[in-house]
């Protein structure tokens, strides 16, 4: 099989990576379970990984591929927190409709 | 043949991304990130980076999504329990990511990227590359996500706790 780098050109990763990002931002906006928010959240961190990982393969240099460790990093750091913090909005008001907290809207 | 696996899974990508937006029920929406995941690691090992596509599988898909999935579960969602948009707001959200998603290619467009110079060796992505750049050029940053992990292990405990009246 011929090496992919160079089948592909590096432009389409770059698309690909801005039309997953843009999936993330619609569900965002979409959505109002805060948990699908999270883990559009998580679809935009991983597209943003993508860019990288290609980036970093295209021009033969692994300090790309480090700096997707450290995003996987502080993504697991956030959905743990992110988790968390919605599991006690669940307890006080039995819901995780992002609408219900709207105290700090004016 | 490369080719044709780039576009299969990008495809595969894309479908499995707009599958966890448009799903009604939160469980499906879990579910399809992990298909979408799962690509996303094909895409990493089409790239050569076989360790990261590991780290990526057991992080993402072992990790994160299973504490998605029994989150969903425990606060027992289904598509009854999902709150809904007017469609007016789903109309404008649609309409300003993909204005969003114009802007960017419009953007990349007028930008000159430059040529690479295809890179002769392929081991970038192996264990032992990264491990050195890991434990060498990056030692500091890799103590302190220590650090921020249990800062991140602290707060969740706090957070989850049940208060006590």
């Amino acid at each position: 099989m011929e090496n992919t780098l160079q089948a592909v050109p590096q432009n389409w990763y770059l698309i690909l990576s801005t039309l997953l990002f843009c999936i993330g931002i619609m569900g965002v906006l979409f959505r109002r379970n805060a948990i699908i928010i999270l883990m559009c959240i998580e679809l935009m961190l991983n597209s943003v990984n993508l860019l990288l990982v290609s980036f970093s393969a295209y021009s033969g240099n692994s300090d790309g591929q480090v700096f997707v460790f450290f995003i996987m990093v502080v993504a697991a750091a956030e959905v743990a927190v992110g988790l968390a913090l919605l599991m006690s909005i669940y307890r006080n008001v039995a819901s995780t409709d992002i609408n219900v907290l709207n105290k700090l809207k004016w | 043949m490369s080719l044709y696996l780039f576009l299969t899974l990008a495809i595969l990508t894309i479908i499995s991304a707009l599958a966890v937006v448009f799903s009604k029920n939160p469980m499906y929406s879990v579910l399809w990130l992990i298909v979408c995941f799962f690509t996303i690691a094909g895409h990493y090992v089409l790239l050569n980076a076989q360790f990261l596509a590991i780290v990526h599988l057991i992080v993402y898909a072992g990790a994160i999504m299973v504490l998605f999935l029994f989150v969903v579960m425990l606060l027992n969602l289904n598509a009854d329990t999902e709150p809904h948009k007017s469609n007016l707001t789903k109309l404008a959200s649609a309409i300003a990511a993909g204005l969003f998603f114009v802007v960017l290619i419009a953007s990349m467009r007028a930008t000159e990227l430059g040529e690479f110079n295809l890179p002769n060796k392929t081991n970038i992505g192996f264990v032992e590359e990264v491990g050195k750049k890991l434990f060498t050029d990056f030692l500091l940053p890799f103590e302190i996500s220590s650090v921020l992990f249990l800062s991140a292990m602290i707060g969740s405990v706090l957070l989850a706790k049940k208060e006590k009246k």
